[in-house]
């Protein structure tokens, strides 16, 4: 049944109006689809920065470089036909907010009754811009990054540095030592994957990088890239007064949300990405809620109930297509039939053959306890704690109890958990502080982060001099 | 209903044709205890959030004392307990052991490359059929095809198979909540043992020729033994091999009669298939859900008590999910009582779920879609010379004694 | 063709690598690494695997770009 407004304006809109999503990449094309399911007939435009067809990234780091799947083949299949208009290769420079239009970097300007903003984030480069540009040092994010990581990992580098061991730069590393490259990853915090799952399960994540051959150094920056006299990467000097000879580098210090070209716009948007209501709304920088832009993805950050409502920026795959499916529904949908976007944060990531997923939001807790299996055999459940409530769980290779703490973190069940369970050894009888890097200080890749009360908090969170 | 002999009514051989309306019955409260017995749980939410959760064991000797006395079965002293019956990490080991030599990712092709073998048994029994009007679908071909299979899998000597099926009947049987009178089940029992023992000592034998001697089957490479968990100790093996011998004789064989009886009740259907032979495929997804050769898990326990459905569950008591009554749960599926072959969002429990989830389903699956594609396609206007059929008395592995077909001929 | 698996929703059960390994292998015992867009030659095999996928994580293109394998729909995880 079509919603029915007092005016009709909301069948017109469905009808014959014009929808522009900004960003072409999962987030966007899930959101037009579902456009369309929802019995939208009138125009439809996708604009994208890139000029490829919407992919999907997370093969990037894996598939690709491992050469098993070709860098321009990981084109996100369509769930159906779109009948959409694509504006690829040309980015949006600017939004006029009461005019209604979005400016294209080609000088045109798309006029629109909905907007949905989904551009993403990006990789953050290297600080110092003479050594990033430097012949060998990558950052990866897009396809074409992959495309020209993977051609130099063929060439056979003699060694290749990963700065900073987020889950990107830990999955590149593996990849690398799967190819049978050296590899010296540096990573500033206490251990890979510190930011995101804490120090307890980041000396696991340190002991398989060993274990499989990688140069880790942890506490350690790079403070510098040094070239040759034909601008070719020749070694990396690190804090601790070493030198490292490399040919290949890649960046792997986080990501930078897309918001640039909203500067002037009056939206709530800045570096920590686009505040929105629980229906995707777009706040403005008073803090009133927009109705006719929403957001959806990487970009976004919106309150979460789960987590004393604190505006919560998710880079998830997962997250970015259910975000973009609650915003499209509420863009065409009377506010009644609105619904709320209250999805339990959920990701994976796949590294020196082991998988690992992770539910709810770990940088919150204080204390973790190993509820099945053991660190020692890189096979576990992991529980996080906070305030006595269970607020987030990973596992190593153990993926199908994962669903379990899923339903304990959205019933707020008790922590430590008061259960027996199969598989409870010894280490895991009582919590250990679950040791995270101090939220104050950024770290590589958290893919969660928690962001305060306010809609229009644009407080720069992270700027590096250094790794 | 009332609580009251609802495991007596699942066991009850009246029940066997057609046990969907108790099911249906049963989920009106789908935690519910049977008088002192066991919980049984008859809702696909309720039993889907058990098979995922850590408090569930699949260890009896984690029962409480009081419940473990009800238990039928019993265990071999001289044997481990085989994976089906254990928890993680021991689950975990044995289970990656014996998957080594079967599937991903170690041996990932093994199945796939056994398609062409798998067709030419398939061709071969059915071309027995011919100068005959009808056929007893179980003994003439769903019994002897994935027997066939498995124990060329596993690497029993074709003169041996025979042998092997009246061990494996036995064995199965027990796997049947008790029945009959004291006596009955003593005698039962002993028969049980003789051929748990005639099969644990052939096997044991068998496992040691291959180790000496090693061929291109599952028992040598098991016996071969490698890897960083190491390899099983040889009473694990024959466990293991006890295992899988059974399922492979005893849940296939269901999923293959059920499959026709069902095509037989569904003419529409058969000529759909016989037309689009690609429909086997959510086909036999369907017929997991409508039919499930498990009918139900009735081994676990509980670590803890647990709160689930407005029900306490206590520590150590048994516990029953019947699988077929979730398959059937108007909560989770449209229609649950129609067999719709290309049924979307089919997750149904027909190979349970969690890490006890089926060992052989791919080799099930794919011997069922092979079986019933030709089937269609080969036999001329087959239909169903009684309905129902005779049942086999087991209320867990559950599937018709015999299967009458009559035909009119039979194509190429 | 192209295809997209849901890792969030992948439990690692490798039905999808026992029934179309050109497309899709395991990476150890529970990572899944999988083509996506494997040759039209595997289609069949890989509806297969799509079908018998127990969470239904894998989405598949049709060649008209309509959905073949449906993503999930009812759950109440994932």
């Amino acid at each position: 049944m079509p919603p029915v407004s007092v005016d009709g304006s909301l069948e017109k809109l469905r009808r014959e109006g014009h929808i522009v999503i900004v960003g072409a990449s999962l987030a966007g094309l899930r959101a037009a689809e579902t456009l369309r399911d929802e019995g939208f007939t009138g125009t439809l435009t996708l604009v994208g920065d890139e000029p490829h067809d919407p992919y999907d990234r997370p093969p990037l780091s894996k598939q690709v470089l491992l050469g098993r799947v070709p860098a321009d083949h990981t084109g996100l299949p369509r769930r159906r036909a779109l009948d959409a208009r694509w504006r690829l290769g040309v980015a949006a420079t600017g939004l006029d907010l009461a005019a209604k239009r979005v400016h294209l970097a080609d000088g045109d300007s798309l006029e629109y009754d909905r907007l949905l903003i989904t551009t993403g984030v990006r990789a953050r480069p290297w600080p110092h811009e003479l050594e990033a540009d430097l012949d060998g040092v990558f950052v990866l994010r897009t396809s074409d990054d992959a495309a020209q990581l993977h051609r130099r990992l063929n060439a056979g580098p003699s060694r290749v540095l990963v700065i900073g061991a987020g889950f990107t730069g830990s999955e590149i590393a593996s990849a690398c030592r799967e190819r049978g490259l050296d590899v010296t990853v540096v990573e500033r915090g206490s251990a890979p994957l510190v930011g995101a799952l804490g120090g307890v399960v980041g000396e696991v994540a340190a002991k398989l990088q060993r274990e499989h051959g990688v140069d880790l150094r942890c506490g350690v920056m790079v403070t510098g890239l040094e070239g040759d006299s034909a601008g070719r990467l020749r070694c990396a000097h690190l804090s601790d007064g070493s030198t490292v000879e490399v040919e290949v580098a890649v960046v792997g210090l986080g990501a930078t949300r897309n918001t640039e070209w909203l500067a002037s716009s009056g939206l709530g948007a800045g570096p920590r990405g686009i505040a929105c209501d629980a229906g995707c709304r777009a706040f403005d920088v008073r803090g009133i809620v927009t109705d006719d832009v929403f957001v959806a993805g990487d970009v976004a950050r919106s309150p979460h109930p789960l987590f004393g409502y604190q505006f919560l920026s998710l880079e998830h795959w997962g997250n970015a297509i259910a975000q973009a499916e609650v915003a499209a529904h509420n863009m065409v949908s009377s506010s009644t039939e609105r619904r709320p976007h209250v999805w339990t944060p959920s990701f994976w990531s796949a590294q020196f053959g082991v998988n690992i997923k992770s539910v709810g939001v770990p940088p919150m807790a204080d204390e973790i306890i190993v509820t099945q299996g053991s660190l020692d055999e890189r096979c576990f459940t992991a529980a996080y704690g906070y305030q006595g409530r269970i607020i987030a769980a990973v596992t190593f290779d153990q993926a199908k109890w994962l669903e379990f703490y899923q339903r304990q973190i959205e019933q707020a069940a008790p922590f430590p958990p008061e259960f027996t369970t199969v598989d409870r050894r010894p280490e895991g009888m009582r919590p250990v502080p679950a040791d995270f890097p101090d939220p104050s200080l950024p770290s590589h890749g958290p893919t969660v982060t928690l962001s305060g009360h306010s809609p229009s908090d644009r407080r720069i969170s992270f700027t590096p001099l250094h790794a | 209903m009332t609580s009251v002999a609802l495991l007596r009514q699942i066991t009850d051989y009246a029940n066997r044709a057609d046990p969907y309306p108790l099911y249906a019955e049963l989920r009106k409260t789908p935690v519910v205890r049977d008088e002192d017995g066991p919980y049984l749980v008859s809702t696909y939410w309720e039993i889907h959030s058990l098979l995922h959760d850590p408090r569930v064991s699949s260890d009896t000797r984690n029962l409480s004392p009081e419940a473990a006395r009800t238990i039928s079965q019993e265990e071999d002293p001289n044997l481990p307990p085989p994976f089906i019956k254990l928890d993680p990490p021991e689950h975990d080991r044995l289970r990656r052991l014996a998957m080594r030599p079967f599937g991903p990712p170690h041996t990932p092709r093994r199945v796939y490359e056994m398609r062409g073998e798998l067709g030419e048994i398939v061709s071969g029994l059915i071309d027995g059929f011919r100068d005959r009007g009808q056929v007893d679908l179980v003994d003439d071909f769903s019994y002897p095809f994935p027997v066939t299979v498995i124990c060329r899998l596993l690497g029993i000597p074709r003169e041996d198979e025979a042998r092997f099926h009246g061990w494996a009947d036995t064995i199965a049987a027990s796997i049947d909540p008790a029945h009959g009178t004291a006596d009955e089940r003593e005698a039962q029992l002993q028969v049980f043992r003789q051929a748990r023992t005639d099969l644990a000592s052939y096997l044991a034998g068998l496992i040691e020729e291959r180790r000496r001697s090693p061929r291109d089957d599952m028992l040598s490479a098991m016996a071969a033994g490698y890897g960083p968990d190491g390899q099983m100790s040889p009473v694990e093996m024959v466990s293991t091999s006890i295992l899988l011998l059974i399922a492979g004789h005893e849940t296939t064989v269901n999923l293959i009669t059920n499959g026709m009886l069902t095509l037989l009740r569904n003419p529409d259907v058969l000529q759909r298939l016989r037309d689009d032979p690609d429909l086997v495929v959510p086909l036999v997804e369907e017929l997991l859900r409508y039919e499930p050769p498990v009918q139900l898990l009735p081994q676990k326990t509980t670590l803890a008590d647990i709160d689930i459905a407005g029900t306490t569950i206590p520590k150590g008591a048994p516990l029953w999910l019947v699988l077929a009554s979730g398959n059937r749960d108007p909560q989770r599926f449209l229609d649950p009582d129609r067999f719709i072959p290309d049924r979307p969002d089919n997750q149904h429990l027909g190979f349970s779920s969690g890490v006890h989830n089926c060992f052989g389903s791919p080799l099930a699956r794919l011997e069922a879609q092979l079986a019933l594609t030709e089937l269609v396609r080969r036999l001329d206007n087959p239909r169903l010379v009684e309905d129902p059929p005779p049942y086999r008395h087991n209320a867990v592995l559950r599937g018709p004694q015999h299967l009458g077909i009559a035909f009119d001929g039979l194509r190429q | 063709m192209r295809l997209v698996v849901d890792l969030n929703r992948c439990q690692g059960y490798a039905q999808c690598a026992f029934l179309a390994p050109e497309a899709f292998t395991m990476h150890g015992d529970e990572a899944l690494m999988y083509d996506p867009q494997p040759d039209d030659a595997q289609r069949e095999h890989v509806l297969r695997a799509a079908q018998a996928c127990p969470v239904k994580a894998i989405t598949v293109e049709g060649t008209d770009g309509a959905l073949i394998a449906e993503r999930a729909g009812a759950s109440r995880v994932g």
